[in-house]
């Protein structure tokens, strides 16, 4: 395996010791086997020599254990990459993003601190996953609900601290995060929030605490590691209702989003709006006309009746010619057979893996390409064409574009799914496809709400305005707070100063 | 090196004429299994019965009537086969690391499925 950049056999055997004495022999992985389990299982450079691996992998246990860790890695200047769960499939997984790195591998860490069924919040470790708190509630008998994400073996921190949604009121996992512990690049501990402050009962409570909000510079970040997160969950609901409501021309989609906006922007439609469309797949050669928008509703039994029903009065009077179709019901708490009878319970706040049959049985994994698209019909109907009509003329095969959802409240995602093969020829069209697609997109304003390690440059040079004076000030922080540069480079598109001066 | 579908496919064959059949070690009961809890944990969101397991799903489609689609009913696998899977990965299946299953924990997890 390779040696971290810049550092010498002698000094990283002598790293190694040091880690050793901190988390035990048995928790520092060194050989070749061990370390080859932190490659990206879904790398777009799998086989090549590109493939991102790192030199060893470190697993604390504690919240010291990471701050020793850290100080070591500032004195023999070792590049750090910390994962949670390290199932980040899709942009990296568990790899880090500089070949050499040694990793941080935090699976160690899942204690469940804290569940409060009363305040409706959780405080986690990074290793807790989302089946780990979901089974965790389902074990005390709890009334509350997480909002997994697709992959239900992710964690809460990692998928949080990558900005990560799903598909519930509480799918913007930003949004839904209270309270950080953070690990910062010289091993100081901050808390952020009420956290700061010694004894205060509301850590998980009242995000902001007092000055500067911080906790979202530790998102995407290389600006510390976080230890310890707060998540606030959903209160149980009554009973959850699905709609359908379809047009049949393309015209009439700019009119349809504007009362969608209003009904989810004032809170009657709750969790993830979807539009299904044949223009947004590649069945029908793409002259198709017509959308059907699926609308979740979360609460009281009768209100989600109500709900429903006024979402279909208002569509109607704008849109007289609208179909509507009721959707499943489902009062909670669902009986085990319910569940197990359910292709797909995340919108229901039960983790699963059902998006993993994505390419299962054909491809070797996938890579998401996501840019963030005007929650408008025109802005969502040039995207879907330009889209659809690129992969196209790139010969992209015909599974990988999603409906457009809104994935983050107040805006449209618009995921495409590239299928990564066996073949290295294969993925090399695939990482140029993404790349022009990364561009095109940004010709037109859509720009990536995160992205696969390989391509964070490139997302970042997307990100321009005033001369890049977001990376600039990006670079600007990370060299003050992380003067050796330590903590995961490159991340983002961000590096540390001595690495930049070596790009140069 | 990461195993590709022409790779798992010989291995599968191999297993699958190996035809191992260990005998069943007398079993505690099911929850005290840690075999069984590792399994539960880590393989059943995806090689569990019911709708949305992919695992299951991609295992029906390639053996049809030949072999059960459930991991836990097939008599054919054997723990380097097993191993091999679950710290190398297949398909869409990644690898685990020694993070997630010890190899102690992988070793009582295979005792539980060649049980």
């Amino acid at each position: 395996m390779p040696l971290p950049p810049g550092v010498n056999e002698t000094d990283f055997a002598a790293a190694l010791d040091e880690f050793r004495r901190v988390v035990g022999n048995e928790w520092v992985f060194s050989s070749d086997a061990d370390v080859d389990l932190y490659r990206d299982a879904y790398s777009p450079f799998l086989n090549e020599p590109e493939d991102p691996v790192p030199s060893a992998a470190v697993a604390p246990q504690t919240t010291e254990q990471v701050q020793a860790c850290v100080r070591i890695a500032n004195r023999y200047l070792l590049p750090l990459w910390a994962i949670s769960t390290g199932k980040n499939l899709g942009y990296g997984g568990s790899a880090p993003r500089v070949s050499g790195s040694v990793m941080i591998d935090l699976k160690r860490m899942d204690r469940i601190l804290e569940i409060s069924e009363t305040n409706h919040y959780a405080l986690v470790e990074p290793g807790v996953s989302y089946f780990d708190l979901y089974r965790e509630i389902q074990a005390r008998g709890l009334k509350v609900w997480i909002d997994p994400p697709d992959p239900g073996w992710g964690s809460l921190v990692g998928n949080t601290l990558e900005r990560g949604g799903g598909y519930t009121p509480m799918r913007d996992h930003f949004a839904a995060q209270c309270g950080m512990e953070v690990v910062l690049p010289d091993g100081e501990l901050l808390r952020t929030g009420m956290g700061a402050l010694p004894g205060a009962g509301t850590w998980q409570q009242y995000r902001y605490g007092f000055g500067p909000y911080l906790d979202g510079i530790f998102t995407q970040s290389s600006l510390g590691i976080v230890t310890r997160m707060g998540v606030w969950l959903l209160p149980e609901p009554e009973a959850y209702r699905r709609g359908t409501v379809a047009i049949d021309s393309n015209e009439d989609l700019g009119a349809l989003i504007e009362e969608i906006n209003y009904l989810m922007n004032s809170n009657t439609v709750q969790g993830t709006l979807r539009l299904q469309s044949a223009l947004a797949s590649f069945e029908d050669g793409g002259v198709s006309q017509g959308w059907a928008a699926e609308l979740q509703f979360y609460g009281p039994d009768r209100v989600v009746d109500a709900q429903w029903e006024h979402s279909q009065e208002r569509v109607r009077r704008r849109l007289p010619q609208a179909s509507f179709t009721d959707g499943p019901k489902y009062r909670f708490p669902l009986s085990e057979a319910e569940i197990a009878g359910l292709a797909n319970a995340v919108p229901l706040g039960i983790p699963g893996l059902s998006a993993f049959s994505f390419g299962a049985g054909q491809n070797q994994g996938h890579l998401w390409f996501a840019p963030i698209i005007p929650m408008t019909g025109e802005a969502i109907l040039d995207a879907v064409t330009v889209l659809r009509g690129a992969l196209a003329d790139l010969g992209v095969p015909a599974n990988a574009l999603i409906p457009p959802q809104s994935y983050f409240p107040r805006s449209i995602v618009i995921f495409v799914g590239f299928p990564i093969t066996a073949d290295i020829e294969t993925n090399r069209r695939t990482r140029e496809t993404y790349r022009r697609l990364v561009s095109l997109a940004a010709e037109r304003g859509w720009g990536e709400y995160r992205t696969h390690i390989a391509f964070m440059d490139e997302v970042m040079d997307c990100y321009s305005f005033n001369d890049h004076a977001l990376r600039r000030f990006h670079e600007h922080m990370k060299d003050s707070i992380d003067p050796n540069g330590i903590i995961a480079p490159g991340k983002n598109g961000i590096w540390p100063a001595r690495w930049r001066n070596q790009q140069a | 090196m990461r195993r590709t579908a022409g790779m798992v496919h010989g291995v599968l064959l191999a297993a699958a004429l190996g035809a191992i059949v260990l005998p069943a070690p007398a079993r505690s009961q099911e929850n005290e299994d840690p075999g069984k809890a590792h399994y539960d944990k880590w393989c059943t969101p995806c090689h569990g019965d019911g709708p949305g397991k992919p695992g299951t799903d991609v295992l029906r489609q390639r053996y049809g009537d030949r072999l059960p689609a459930l991991l836990e009913e097939r008599t054919d696998m054997t723990a380097d086969y097993l191993r091999t899977f679950v710290r190398e990965g297949i398909g869409v299946m990644p690898q685990f690391r020694k993070t997630e299953l010890t190899d102690s924990e992988l070793a009582a997890m295979i005792e539980y499925l060649l049980r």
